[in-house]
């Protein structure tokens, strides 16, 4: 049986290769481009010698911060490719090789000699790092630090105390497209097939970056092959084959070679996370502490928001929510599925379970126990918040209630077996954005955003919300999307999307529906267009928190003789406003769920101290999960009527399935062998000799 | 001397046409689908045969082809992603991935199908994988069935970061049951 909701409108061109991605077009005189990273960790390129680059047969320009096009100044220091000598970490950008094949173009960037001077570099994190500091802000515009009542003193005379801390290596997205541009200058317009999240974002960087009007830019990002958050500002890759085309005054395509991606695209930092929960005998928590240490790099700051979620998920009268970085020589860390969320609760949602066995209550009970009608940091009510149903009726589907919660009290031959579980929260954002609808005489609809499908299924999603709002059945409305050409929208982040153009694609079709009215229900032959803008429509301090909330409950098995863990069962239920594609949405939350797996067991990445790099850079050494690692993951969820959210009454969904995941799986490893993993990922080492019997 | 020659005529039979292409001696047989066929549905996720995206039949047999120089492989015969449907007619595979949503992105989808009809192919001429219990696997060629752990083993060579396995693993079985 097939979840139902409609199919994706784009599904037919995916399933026969014709769907067309960012490195697909192919103008007439194209040139490939292939770029050339640093190779020391910290210093300046002394100089490039290009010499041998450009004796390549079918060689056309070796770009470097020499001759390359000047930018503007821009807030994202990223952007500011082949500007100056500087290299602030290893494998940032120092040339680019453009050739007639993508063949010759490799060669010449393995030809080219760059000389650099290097310097002493640090690329190490450590909570004691003399660099520290507190940064006011941290992602996404949230304050870095808050303080509420008395933490130390409620914490000192908690009964119950649990003090942890959860460590966990640097994460990469490594989406299944690589980051690639086509872009091509005509008369002084600049055309750019991108793979991004959202092609207004990279249309005003790169009005910025070039220094013209934006109606002189058009961005095109009909089909993305993931982005997960590492597509979702622009990348180095559309400004440096902007420059190459300029500079060669040919179309020229850069698809970035997956081994570069990791210092070049941004990656989920580092993070130390101590965590100190003081309750009372009932394991009601009276203090709370969250205190996150990570780092950025010296090009652009980014402050993972780990911290976030402990402000609004528990009862916390007494609490401190604070993030400390260090700017350190490695690549910019950037967004990653549920930046902040994430970890966060990873590191909250394990000392959680840390606390239910302290206290001697059940983990899942101890949740409804702390639950808050109001979010605790803003004191706000929630516009909708049904944690308690997910966490039942999850206890529910998954059997729960029959758990023995001695740890090491189910074996099955020599393999140990364990049930954990854990909240997941994500907020909900909205942000401005416009549409346009269109009706012919004969009663055919268009619908033009620049929404982004990068896998989420937003094309379908916005015809959904078109076809309702419209009272139309489906196959009437047509959907343009993914390109700057069209109005303006936000991007695919966030889980801000489907609200965000929604809301817009809803508004314009009200809007029709009162102009038709107005003419007594006819359309004249050339048809009417309706638009809308949300941009005064989103209150900036709305009177309610508003977030999605969920449970996931993990079974799995760790064999005592190799240490490995399997995840055997995943069940998660989600309350997450109106689900608005029953199909489309089940695939995101399992999608998030599957992520959280690998975040759990298997992706983790090393920082070299001597290079400056990260080991892993591949998919061979980064490894995600795959087919043999995934199954018995369900999704379930609660229908949610929040009428304060949007005019559809729907929450984002793109990111919470990945919330809380690596938790229930720690907590089962907990259960299952006795031994608390707090270091992601639990690879085999952190249990063998670790009391699981084997060695 | 001569400088040595860089460039060979290589033919290629690709979805049922025969095609001869002037290619450097570096040019993968991916690259040569993309580039200069402009058949752009088998994918370059990783170029490095780690990810699967780029997987097409050759000669029968699923191969990554971004590790097979052309050049290597004249006179082979390609079925890529294109070549499954007929006409207007999708594969019973393409239509059990639309119906059962086994993809979200779709960078994957190309490498996933050409891999299932592979795979499929192979457990049907009694190729065991490692899950295949050593019974089974001793009567070979008797065709394998493909069970969901068979499928998900055998299909472990072709990742999806979106995480759409368990609908694919679903598709799959649509197929084959």
């Amino acid at each position: 049986m097939s979840t139902p909701g409609p199919v994706r409108l784009e599904g037919r061109e995916k399933v026969t290769g014709t769907a067309r991605y960012a490195a697909e077009h192919m103008p007439p005189g194209m040139a490939y481009a292939w770029p050339v990273p640093a190779a020391v960790p910290r210093g300046r390129v002394v100089a490039i010698d290009a010499g041998a680059a450009l004796a390549e047969p079918g060689a056309v320009a070796v770009l470097t911060h020499e001759n390359a096009p000047r930018l503007k100044e821009t807030d994202d220091g990223a952007l500011l490719v082949l500007q100056n000598d500087r290299v602030p970490h290893r494998g940032w950008y120092v040339a680019l090789a453009v050739a007639e094949t993508p063949e010759a173009a490799r060669a010449m960037a393995a030809a080219v000699r760059v000389s650099y001077a290097p310097e002493e570099h640090d690329v190490v994190l450590t909570p004691g790092h003399p660099r520290l500091f507190a940064p006011d802000v941290v992602n996404p515009g949230i304050p870095g630090s808050r303080e509420r009542g008395d933490f130390d003193s409620a914490y000192a005379s908690a009964p119950v105390r649990v003090d942890a801390t959860y460590t966990m290596r640097a994460l990469h997205n490594h989406p299944m497209e690589p980051h690639a541009t086509t872009a091509r200058w005509e008369d002084g317009r600049l055309v750019a097939y991108d793979s991004c999240q959202g092609a207004n974002a990279v249309q005003e960087a790169l009005a910025g970056l070039f220094g013209m009007d934006k109606e002189r830019i058009t961005v095109v990002a009909e089909h993305v092959g993931g982005g997960f958050g590492c597509k979702g500002t622009p990348r180095p890759q559309v400004v440096l084959a902007a420059m190459a085309a300029r500079h060669t005054s040919r179309p020229v395509r850069l698809v970035l070679p997956r081994a570069q991606l990791a210092a070049i695209v941004g990656h989920r930092a580092p993070l130390v996370q101590r965590v100190r929960l003081g309750a009372g005998e009932d394991g009601e928590i009276t203090a709370l502490a969250h205190e996150v240490t990570t780092q950025t790099s010296t090009v652009r700051e980014f402050v993972e928001q780990a911290a976030a979620p402990s402000r609004a998920m528990y009862v916390s009268p007494n609490s401190r929510t604070t993030h400390r970085v260090v700017a350190l020589d490695v690549p910019s860390p950037s967004w990653m599925r549920a930046p902040g969320e994430a970890p966060g609760m990873f590191a909250l949602e394990c000392a959680m379970d840390e606390l239910a066995y302290a206290a001697g209550v059940d983990p899942v009970e101890l949740r409804v126990r702390n639950d808050s009608a109001a979010e605790p940091d803003s004191g706000k009510p929630y516009s909708s918040r049904h944690l308690v149903e997910c966490l039942r009726e999850g206890a529910r589907r998954f059997g729960w209630d029959t758990r023995d919660p001695r740890p090491r009290s189910r074996a099955e031959g020599r393999l140990l077996v364990g049930t954990g579980a854990a909240s997941s929260c994500y907020p909900v954002f909205h942000m401005p954005s416009s549409a346009e609808v269109h009706v012919t005489e004969a009663g055919r609809y268009r619908v033009r955003i620049n929404a982004t499908d990068i896998g989420t299924g937003a094309r379908t999603v916005v015809a959904v919300i078109a076809a309702e709002a419209l009272g139309v059945a489906l196959d009437r409305v047509a959907i343009e999307i993914g390109s700057s050409d069209l109005p303006a929208a936000w991007l695919a982040g966030g889980s801000g999307g489907t609200g965000s153009w929604g809301w817009a694609v809803h508004k314009a079709c009200r809007a029709l529906i009162e102009m038709v009215e107005g003419r007594g229900g006819t359309v004249p032959p050339g048809g009417l267009t309706a638009t809308a803008d949300t941009t005064g429509d989103i209150p900036s301090d709305p009177p309610h928190a508003m977030a999605s909330f969920g449970a996931q409950f993990a079974e799995v098995t760790v064999d005592t003789d190799t240490g490995e863990v399997r995840v055997r069962r995943l069940l998660g239920v989600f309350a997450a406003g109106r689900i608005l594609n029953a199909r489309t949405a089940r695939s995101q939350f399992i999608g998030g769920m599957t992520m959280g797996v690998g975040m759990a067991l298997l992706e983790g990445s090393t920082m070299d101290p001597r290079f400056g790099d990260f080991a892993e850079r591949d998919l061979a050494s980064y490894h995600v999960p795959t087919h043999a690692d995934i199954h018995g993951i369900e999704a379930h969820w609660i229908d949610e009527t929040d009428p304060v959210l949007n005019p559809m009454g729907s929450k984002g969904i793109g990111e919470i399935g990945i919330v809380g995941t690596a938790a229930a799986v720690a907590n089962a490893v907990h259960h299952a062998t006795g031994v608390r993993v707090r270091d992601l990922p639990i690879t085999p080492e952190k249990l063998l000799g670790g009391g699981t019997g084997a060695g | 001397m001569e400088p040595p020659e860089t460039t060979s005529t290589v033919t290629l039979r690709v979805n049922g046409v025969q095609h001869s292409l002037d290619l450097d001696h570096r040019t993968t047989v991916l690259d040569a689908l993309r580039e200069h066929l402009g058949l752009t549905g088998a994918k370059k996720g990783c170029d490095h045969a780690q990810c699967g995206a780029c997987t097409v039949l050759v000669d029968g047999r699923r191969t990554n082809s971004c590790l097979l120089l052309a050049v290597a492989h004249d006179g082979a015969e390609v079925t890529t992603v294109e070549g499954l449907a007929e006409g207007d007619a999708l594969h019973p595979l393409q239509a059990a991935f639309l119906e059962r949503d086994g993809f979200q992105c779709g960078y994957c989808t190309p490498g996933q199908l050409c891999s299932a009809l592979g795979m499929i192919a192979e457990a049907g001429a009694g190729a065991p994988s490692l899950v295949t219990p050593p019974a089974e696997a001793a009567l070979s060629p008797a065709p394998v069935p493909l069970s969901p752990e068979e499928i998900r083993e055998r299909m472990s060579g072709n990742l999806c970061r979106c995480g759409a396995y368990g609908n694919i693993v679903a598709a799959i079985e649509d197929v084959t049951r």
